[in-house]
């Protein structure tokens, strides 16, 4: 199954008393880049979380296409890919045995596709080295590849770029650009403004749980997030 | 046929990874072994042992050890968060489930093995007579304290306390295992081996088991959902 378009409707979150998302609505598109922007604790690794179908909504409706989230069908989560802030990976094992499991997982044939993402993370001199020996940037670039292993529909990221130096950060935007044109939808959850700033085709500005602001992306965004942030 | 393999494949991970670091089947193996030797030490005077200890010896230390096996276990899917991404993947839940089940017993029957010979050894014990049924009996037994310790251990995954939290309550669910695992057992130790009353408690076993394994499929999906 396949689908051009996200849609959340009055999409709210509890954790017994807290309220981790209210009544969150949004829409994101085929080749969108939406870059979910706010502070520490404003709900977004959760909305990330309930676009993952791992985390179940309190109340609203998910919709991936015309696809209701609810029974989040194993056919559905085939389209997603998730890079969180945990990398998902196990360290005991080697960079391919990592990429060759989750190739597995999905169905997909291990051997060009693992080989393609080793080359794809700068790793292919070091795919049989255990994970554990990796840096943090080396890792970061694994977790991506294995999140876009089955070239997922819908692309979560949270914090993409923590760890990588420059060169990396090029090649992550360089990627996440050419999925967006090849029909993927990617929302990234970050802190980083400047990265952001030029990268992202929209922005949504979080705080507490709610969506304060959902615009397209235009050069000052740090001016933008300071002034709307610090207003709420 | 997608469930038996995702099944297979998450239980040749756990494999692989513990074939590299050998952690969880060492320090299962020290904890049991510890456990008998303690054991051993209380209960045998002048080289004779209590009557019917052997069987609770042997089965308090299947379930302690299947305890810190778990918890070991799903240790290893908390760091790095990867049980999210197996949840996450195209893939039958329960398989995953299943999966890790297999895991859990293939461990436990290896430990049983050098638990076996251990507690004969130590309580002169004839657990060799009836090996068949004895070997039912802890294959019944251990399945059916996996599948419940199985799924709370998953569930607990996330939480601060899942070290406390599982054997408070693991154990209370699992008493009706463990109980009709020493009994089973004892019948076999008898100076002549009850066979009818092994075999019922061996049937006692499999329903256990079949009840506990058939709810722990239908909930893990919905449990595992935040």
């Amino acid at each position: 199954m396949d689908f051009d378009v996200i849609t959340l409707t009055d999409v709210s979150r509890h954790f017994g008393r807290r309220r981790a998302l209210g009544r969150v609505s949004l829409t994101a598109r085929s080749g969108d880049i939406v870059g979910l922007l706010g502070p520490n604790g404003a709900g977004k690794s959760t909305l990330i979380g309930v676009l993952a179908t791992l985390v179940a909504p309190t109340s609203g409706d998910v919709r991936y296409g015309s696809q209701t989230s609810r029974q989040a069908p194993p056919a559905l989560r085939g389209r997603i890919g998730l890079l969180a802030h945990d990398l998902h990976l196990y360290p005991e094992l080697s960079a391919r045995q990592n990429l060759a499991f989750f190739a597995q997982l999905y169905g997909i044939d291990r051997r060009e596709i693992v080989d393609a993402a080793l080359a794809s993370a700068g790793l292919a001199d070091r795919g049989d080295d255990a994970v554990s020996g990796f840096s943090r940037g080396m890792r970061q670039r694994l977790a991506l590849e294995r999140a876009l292993l089955h070239r997922p529909r819908l692309v979560l990221l949270d914090e993409p770029f923590t760890g990588l130096d420059d060169h990396a950060v090029d090649l992550v935007a360089g990627r996440l650009r050419r999925l967006a044109a090849e029909g993927a939808i990617v929302l990234l959850a970050t802190h980083d403004l400047d990265l952001a700033d030029g990268l992202v085709t929209r922005v949504m500005l979080m705080r507490e749980g709610r969506i304060i602001a959902d615009e397209a992306a235009a050069p000052g965004l740090r001016a933008r997030y300071r002034a709307m942030i610090g207003a709420a | 046929m997608m469930f038996v393999r995702v099944a297979l494949l998450v239980l040749k991970k756990d494999f692989a990874i513990e074939v590299k670091s050998r952690e969880i089947l060492y320090t299962t193996l020290f904890f049991a072994v510890s456990c008998v030797l303690v054991f051993a030490f209380a209960l045998v005077r002048d080289g004779r042992a209590i009557d019917d200890a052997a069987a609770g010896i042997l089965w308090i230390a299947i379930a302690f050890a299947g305890t810190l096996a778990l918890g070991r276990t799903f240790e290893r899917e908390r760091y790095g968060e990867t049980l999210r991404a197996l949840l996450l993947a195209p893939a039958p839940r329960p398989a995953i489930y299943v999966g890790k089940l297999l895991g859990i017993v293939v461990l436990l029957v290896l430990a049983e093995t050098i638990l076996v010979p251990l507690v004969a050894l130590l309580f002169q014990a004839a657990f060799f007579a009836r090996p068949w049924l004895l070997a039912g009996l802890l294959v019944a037994g251990t399945i059916g304290f996996a599948s419940v310790g199985t799924l709370f251990a998953a569930m607990l995954v996330r939480s601060r306390t899942r070290d406390v939290m599982l054997p408070i309550l693991l154990y209370p669910i699992t008493v009706p295992v463990i109980i009709a695992g020493v009994r089973g057992t004892s019948a076999l130790l008898q100076p002549v081996p009850d066979e009818p009353a092994a075999a019922m408690w061996m049937a006692l076993l499999v329903c256990f088991d079949v009840v506990f394994v058939t709810l722990a499929l239908w909930t893990f999906e919905p449990l595992m959902t935040e």
